[in-house]
């Protein structure tokens, strides 16, 4: 059946199809629905797991078991994994075993836009990587191919553009997979010792060897000549650029984009007269073409940053300017991404706004709190590092940095990666108060459950973490549980931990808005009573998108009863968008903020 | 030789609808027997802020995203969004408008103004602009929701796609409970 699928979804069935039925995962944009959707098929086991090292651990699990099995993250996930994924490239697997890598060229939902085809050539293993949704159903079944013929584990890289594009896609039937689910014994295989490892490192070498063999010959390297005076390598979505950029050059189209087949690439410059690289981000195939001897362009021509497209690789490569018109002469006000009405991060944010502290800050919605009006979050490096730096920071600051600093950390970040570093505030004794923004689900990435939700993956319930509890087991003497919606409430707690020697443990709760709106709960939106608002603008100062300034027009200034004389308009609130949360009520000094009618 | 590919670009503001708008567009592609490719935004990148949609089509179909100064038409369910993306509006190109104004932040709290004459800017700037009070439409229907699929029919009439695939598709998409007034909302676009 011919149906619109996007990479990520085109991933899941193919893994469904091929008889993979194991996947662990961490939710990340933009790889989180390829987990979600597999989840859906019948007969397979996928779950979330608390971070990308534990998936990678879980799969390799489940692969040593007989399993075909998959995990699948974000590429700065891929660092997390990274200490299993080094070594276990040696041990190589017993069943299956594919890392889906998905990158973020132009960071549309990232913190960096780091190019991770380089941990393959890194840690030795080969990857594979797909130009659209229907290359990507079937290289996922390829990848598990090349792991069990070759003994290793396979990467299959995703880029933001093939996850979330969709395309057609000619679904199948499901195959049994064959695995054989037993527990086999080989301690020479499985146990890195160094002893041991040595030996494996000769086998991942020669194993490399082999690959490199083998991409000679793999069907989805494949050169497609046409006019001979250009001639592209690409692979991916590059390649689909360059495709319809240069329509009639020659191309050699990799599918494997570690080990190259260097072979093919001397053969294909042979015969084009000009050879160009077209990849996205690193030189990565550039380089190793280049040290091949062959003259290539690439990213002389070419940007390192951010994703292409085939407006992008045409300018660039024919150095003739676009036929683009400017845009109209105007301001255009920016339209960035901001926390919805209702969130409540921004009573949390709206009061750590406002003390005089450095607020670490880490990955996930809260982090939008950096921006005007509420600027209370000062950093954001990766996930779990907010609680490390401030402990970091407050050592470093001493005296002077008590009551100063304070490390924020969402529920799921938390989990991911907050709980070791929380514990060493404790063991090393630090000044610092640590908020967790508890909203009940990792919101970022769409509403995944984690271990303090007590769901899984499919809904089922499950034992549920108590984060206060934990922060008293790990040895927080001060473990304070607040509503952020609560202003009152949080300005006093944060104010009396901020003052506390030794580290603070707040525990802010309340569940994510959208979260609310998904289990229907009921709204009851506010108003601004016009005739009461003095037009001060202090509920403006939470950044709400449901909550607007209305500047008097001419009538209006003219007619309108103003409380003050320097009054320029009032503020109204969209009840469209308002979901009641009361913060602007509760910083309203004149009570014009009731309930709509 | 392979057919030209055609583009076209839906802009809107997170929420609005614009992923299912280019979703059901794309459903009704294949359904033509078309190959299409579209491409959207998820994450960070949603959060109440800009939402773009390529859709192109054509016999095949290589990238999701088209160039700068190549899209057919642009179909704006924002009118300030409108302005963002003209420059992908290729010589000759149509723009469709949602008479709407959606405020950014910085509009919001007073710091910056939301231009007063989209509409002109645009009308200045391409040869074909339609304007359509969409979401009032929307609105007297009784579904605010329904103002992509009024659009929709909107742009159907610059597609060469029957109408009975489109309703095809429709009624594919909807819950049978709201698959009537779609369909209702979809001719009411279609035929203004």
């Amino acid at each position: 059946m011919k149906v619109l699928m996007s990479g990520n979804e085109a991933i899941a069935r193919g893994a469904y199809e091929c008889g993979v039925t194991f996947a662990a995962a961490y939710p990340g944009t933009p790889s989180t629905e390829i987990t979600e959707e597999f989840s859906k098929y019948e007969g397979v086991y996928a779950e979330w797991s608390p971070n990308e090292k534990v998936a990678l651990e879980v799969a390799i699990g489940a692969s040593l078991a007989g399993a075909n099995a998959m995990a699948v993250m974000k590429h700065v996930g891929v660092n997390v994994a990274a200490d299993p994924l080094f070594t276990v490239s040696y041990t190589g697997t017993n069943g299956g075993l594919v890392i889906v890598t998905a990158d973020d060229p132009s960071l549309h939902s990232s913190q960096n836009e780091q190019d991770n085809r380089n941990y393959a050539k890194f840690a030795k293993i080969p990857m594979i990587e797909p130009s659209d949704s229907a290359e990507a159903k079937d290289f996922i079944r390829i990848a598990f191919e090349i792991a069990r013929k070759f003994d290793t584990p396979v990467f299959l890289r995703t880029t933001t553009r093939l996850s979330h594009s969709k395309s057609v896609v000619e679904t199948g039937e499901p195959k049994p997979s064959g695995a054989v689910l037993e527990i086999r014994h080989d301690p020479r295989k499985y146990v890195m010792v160094p002893a041991n490892a040595r030996l494996r490192r000769l086998a991942v070498e020669e194993r490399m060897k082999k690959l490199a063999e083998f991409a000679e010959t793999f069907p989805e390297n494949r050169i497609e000549m046409n006019d001979p005076s250009m001639g592209i390598v690409a692979a991916g979505m590059a390649y689909s650029y360059a495709r319809e950029a240069f329509p009639e050059a020659s191309f050699l189209k990799l599918g494997m984009v570690h080990p190259i087949p260097a072979g093919m690439i001397r053969a294909f410059a042979a015969r084009v007269d000009r050879l160009y690289v077209v990849e996205e981000l690193d030189p990565f195939l550039e380089e190793q073409i280049r040290a091949l001897g062959l003259p290539v362009a690439g990213k002389e021509h070419l940007p390192f940053t951010n994703e292409f497209d085939p407006g992008i690789v045409e300018t660039a490569l024919s150095g003739k300017a676009a036929n683009v018109k400017a845009l109209p002469q105007v301001t255009i006000p920016p339209r960035p991404p901001n926390l919805c009405p209702g969130c409540p991060h921004r009573g949390l944010f709206y009061v750590l706004g406002k003390t005089k502290t450095f607020v670490a800050g880490d990955i996930g919605c809260y982090t939008l709190s950096f921006m005007k009006p509420l600027a209370g979050l000062h950093s954001c490096i990766c996930m779990g590092a907010s609680v490390g730096m401030a402990h970091g920071m407050s050592k470093a600051l001493g005296e002077g940095g008590h009551g100063k600093v304070v490390g924020v950390i969402g529920d799921s970040t938390f989990i991911h990666s907050g709980i070791t570093s929380l514990l060493n505030t404790v063991y090393n004794q630090s000044d610092v108060v640590i908020v967790i923004c508890d909203n009940r689900t990792t919101a970022m990435t769409g509403m995944q459950q984690h271990p303090a939700t007590g769901y899984t993956l499919q809904g089922a319930r499950t034992r549920q973490l108590d984060i206060p509890s934990l922060g008293t087991v790990l040895g927080i003497e001060n473990v304070r549980v607040i509503n952020p919606l609560d202003l009152k409430e949080t300005r006093e707690v944060i104010k009396e931990e901020l003052e506390r020697k030794g580290p603070s443990l707040v525990v802010a709760q309340s569940p994510c808005a959208l979260l609310l709106k998904k289990k229907g709960g009921e709204e009851k939106p506010l108003r601004i009573d016009p005739d009461v608002c003095t037009g001060c603008k202090v509920c403006l100062g939470l950044g709400c998108p449901a909550i607007s300034w209305r500047k008097f027009d001419a009538e209006t200034e003219k007619t309108f009863k103003k409380k003050t004389k320097k009054q320029e308009g009032i503020a109204v609130i969209d009840r469209d968008l308002c979901n009641g949360c009361t913060l602007c009520s509760q910083v309203c000094k004149f009570k014009a903020v009731e309930e709509a009618k | 030789m392979e057919s030209k590919v055609r583009s076209i670009l839906i802009a809107g503001v997170g929420g609005q609808g614009v992923l299912k708008a280019s979703d059901i567009l794309s459903a009704v592609i294949i359904e033509a027997g078309m190959d299409v490719k579209k491409s959207e935004v998820h994450g960070m990148a949603q959060r109440g802020g800009c939402v773009t949609s390529h859709v192109r089509y054509g016999s095949r179909v290589y990238s999701p995203l088209a160039r700068k100064g190549d899209v057919d038409l642009i179909l704006s369910f924002e009118k300030l969004e409108t302005l963002r993306y003209l420059d992908y509006l290729k010589e000759g190109g149509r723009v469709i408008i949602n008479d709407l104004e959606v405020y950014p932040p910085s509009v919001n709290m007073g710091e910056a103004e939301y231009p007063p004459n989209v509409i002109d800017l645009v009308a200045d700037h391409v040869d074909t602009v339609e304007v359509i009070d969409a979401s009032e439409k929307a609105a007297r229907l009784g579904d605010p929701r329904m103002v992509n699929t009024i659009l929709l029919g909107v742009l159907s009439r610059h597609m060469d796609i029957d109408t009975a695939v489109w309703e095809k598709v429709l009624r594919k998409t909807f819950p049978p409970k709201v698959v009537g007034k779609n369909i209702e909302a979809f001719h009411l676009g279609r035929k203004d």
